[in-house]
């Protein structure tokens, strides 16, 4: 296997490995989405009727919020004991580091949406089977380009002692772009007559966004993590 | 991968903003050598490690290992280097074989197995292999941790505070290790507060006090007295 995939692998699976023992990630964010989407289901679903565009607005706030927090669990375990030391130390290609976080990021929040998608389905009446592919496709663009992003500067922040305040401040407006394009493009889809050439576009840009986003990232993760 | 004789520090200077937490700072040592960076809390003796292990850029000056320097080198210098820090580098969910094998795996070695066995015969920790981590005193997680540092026969090791919250038994057998690695032609360098256990053990000293060099010197013996009137 090619010494940068190897890495990136590797690393994946120790964070899935940790995370199996643990289930201190997929537990708390999945909790928190499911929460988030219950509490709004309360207050804006009147006799069984949602108002316009809110389920594609409360998908994407719950995987923007349980991915924030995901994001800055899975570089915690890294600070504690100073392992994030011990992966820049490997002779491999450091940015292998940051694919491997990614991935495993990636696969968490995966299996949270799988719960996430069918309960906003059920809970906003969202035709979530009609159209199954373009969202299956959108969520998987959108959260690929928030954690792009999150993954860099969960990883630029492990050291810094307001990371916790720092991430979502530092995240959110830099993924402005995908979290509109994630929302436009499932509530075309979620519309009473879909509207697929509007979620098409939506989706493109998406895939434009996280071109742009995994190479910055991948640019600079050497530089920003070599002190 | 093996032609690391000479590590050569020259006018190495390091800013925090208007801090320096290190100026002025050179040295050259050879394999076969243990160099001991002393000095008080925030000498500077962290920082120089991390500039030595390449995870921080000197604001000045250079550090050439052998003919290659920091700035070049890249993954083929991190490959020659080893390091253990105060916090053991170890994740408490995986088992020593795990966390072993992990770092075996990064650092692309061949037969990840049978090396794994090894180290772990080495830290005398055969029979405790598939224990988490979480589960073991700091004696051995520090065997566990300096076997990860050695996994992949690093030219330069470098340790910080390496004897920190070890018994004395731990402590002889740490040190014996050092000698092991060092007859094998390694170069090493600790930073320690430990002098009564870096007596006889260090080549040479270096002794640092707010970011600068205040002395060296390459008798190890009467350590103290001599750290005493450096650092004074």
């Amino acid at each position: 296997m090619n010494s940068f995939f190897r890495v990136a692998w590797h690393v994946m699976k120790k964070d899935l490995t940790v995370e199996v023992r643990s289930l201190e990630i997929l537990s708390t964010t999945l909790f928190f989405a499911v929460t988030v989407v219950l509490m709004f289901s309360f207050g804006l679903v009147v006799d069984g009727r949602p108002l316009n565009d809110v389920a594609a607005a409360i998908l994407w706030v719950a995987i923007a919020f349980s991915g924030t927090l995901a994001l800055g669990r899975t570089f915690e375990r890294e600070r504690q004991n100073d392992t994030l030391r011990a992966l820049l130390l490997a002779p491999g290609d450091r940015p292998a580091i940051y694919v491997g976080k990614l991935a495993g990021i990636l696969l968490l929040l995966g299996l949270v949406e799988i719960v996430l998608v069918p309960l906003i389905g059920l809970l906003f009446a969202a035709p979530i089977i009609t159209h199954a592919v373009p969202l299956a496709l959108l969520v998987i663009f959108g959260t690929l380009g928030f954690c792009a992003v999150g993954t860099l500067f969960a990883a630029m922040l492990v050291r810094a002692r307001s990371r916790d305040v720092l991430l979502p401040i530092m995240l959110y407006p830099m993924t402005v772009p995908v979290m509109i394009a994630g929302v436009r493009g499932t509530a075309a889809l979620f519309q009473p007559v879909a509207e697929p050439a509007v979620a098409q576009f939506w989706l493109s840009l998406l895939l434009a966004f996280d071109v742009v986003f995994v190479v910055l990232a991948l640019w600079t993760f050497e530089p920003v993590m070599t002190d | 991968m093996s032609e690391l004789r000479r590590l050569i520090v020259t006018d190495v200077a390091r800013h925090y903003g208007r801090r320096k937490a290190l100026s002025h700072v050179s040295f050259t040592c050879d394999a076969g050598d243990i160099v001991g960076l002393l000095g008080p809390n925030g000498a500077g003796k962290s920082t120089l490690l991390n500039i030595l292990a390449t995870l921080v850029a000197p604001s000045r000056g250079s550090v050439h290992y052998g003919d290659r320097c920091a700035s070049d080198g890249g993954a083929g210098i991190r490959g020659l280097i080893g390091m253990l820090g105060h916090d053991l580098f170890l994740y408490p969910e995986l088992t020593a074989r795990e966390n072993l094998s992990f770092f075996a795996h990064l650092y692309g070695l061949s037969d990840v197995a049978a090396t794994v066995t090894a180290a772990l015969a080495q830290a005398g920790l055969s029979d405790r292999a598939d224990d988490f981590v979480s589960s073991f005193s700091r004696g051995m997680r520090q065997r566990v941790a300096l076997e990860r540092a050695l996994l992949h026969g690093p030219r330069l090791i470098l340790l910080d505070e390496p004897f920190t919250g070890l018994d004395q038994a731990s402590t002889a057998a740490l040190v014996a290790r050092l000698q092991e690695r060092q007859k094998a032609g390694c170069l090493i360098v600790l930073a320690t507060h430990d002098l009564d256990v870096a007596e006889g053990l260090l080549t040479r000293a270096i002794y640092l006090k707010e970011g600068r060099m205040v002395g060296t010197d390459t008798d190890s013996r009467g350590l103290l007295d001599r750290y005493r009137k450096a650092i004074q």
